[in-house]
């Protein structure tokens, strides 16, 4: 029997939602509010120096790539399963343009993280 | 082909008829939240890679009003997919028995988002860390 290859979406899906759902909201007051305007936090945090000093880490590096490939994966996953419930048909075009954009975007993070060393 | 055409129903809008459905297209609508702040940040990322004078100018715009209002609609969608998802979770999880007696799916929801709750308060605690 061919196995299925459902479970790994799945699992890519529920790790990504379940991220999002535990520290989501705390990522974007933090990128979005904290950081930029320097509310909360010191008002150099998010100078070129500072961030680029953060990236160059690597638990930093591997943090922001599990957040921003997880949050494509499970977006990408739910996306293609709503369009069908809109009466998208679910075939391989709707497939490629969901899972290929998430798996374009996490390629496109881990070369951009590599760059900071 | 056949020529017939047989008549199909149309599914346009057929969800909002139904308060639960619409619930269910607005909690299925936070992916797109979730997808946009990934590529916030995927693009956050792009201008460092750029060099100093294009991270300047990416923090310029994080700070204009159309970011923040951005934003503000991002923080609403997430706070919303994890009220969400911890409302469905007793239904995807297997029964979870302790001494006998099968976890209610209340005690699940609200473990999640005192879990979540205490994970927030972490990765503040963590970013005004690595901040200061």
């Amino acid at each position: 029997m061919k196995r299925s290859n459902a479970p790994i979406f799945w699992l890519l899906f529920g790790a990504g939602g379940m991220l999002s759902a535990l520290i989501g909201a705390a990522l974007v007051w933090i990128t979005g509010f904290a950081a930029p305007l320097g509310i909360g936090l010191p008002s150099e945090a998010a100078s070129y120096a500072n961030v680029l000093a953060l990236l160059q880490a690597w638990p930093i590096k591997l943090a922001v790539l599990l957040v921003i490939s997880l949050f494509l994966w499970h977006s990408a996953h739910r996306i293609f399963h709503t369009l069908h419930d809109l009466g998208i048909h679910a075939g391989m075009l709707a497939r490629l343009l969901c899972y290929g954009a998430a798996l374009v975007g996490t390629a496109v993070c881990m070369v951009v993280l590599g760059q900071f060393v | 082909m056949s020529l017939r055409r047989p008549y199909r129903r149309s599914m346009a809008g057929w969800w909002r008829k139904n308060p639960y459905f619409v619930e269910y297209m607005i909690h299925e609508g936070t992916a797109l939240c979730v997808a946009a702040y990934a590529l916030i940040l995927l693009a956050g990322l792009l201008a460092l890679a750029r060099g100093e004078a294009a991270w300047d100018q990416w923090l310029t715009l994080l700070r204009s009003t159309p970011s923040l209002l951005l934003h503000g609609l991002l923080l609403l969608g997430f706070l919303y997919h994890s009220w969400t998802w911890f409302h469905i979770m007793p239904r995807t999880l297997p029964p979870i028995r302790l001494g006998g007696e099968r976890l209610s799916a209340a005690t699940i929801s609200n473990a999640g988002l005192i879990a979540a709750l205490l994970a927030s308060v972490l990765v503040w605690g963590l970013a005004m860390r690595l901040a200061s």
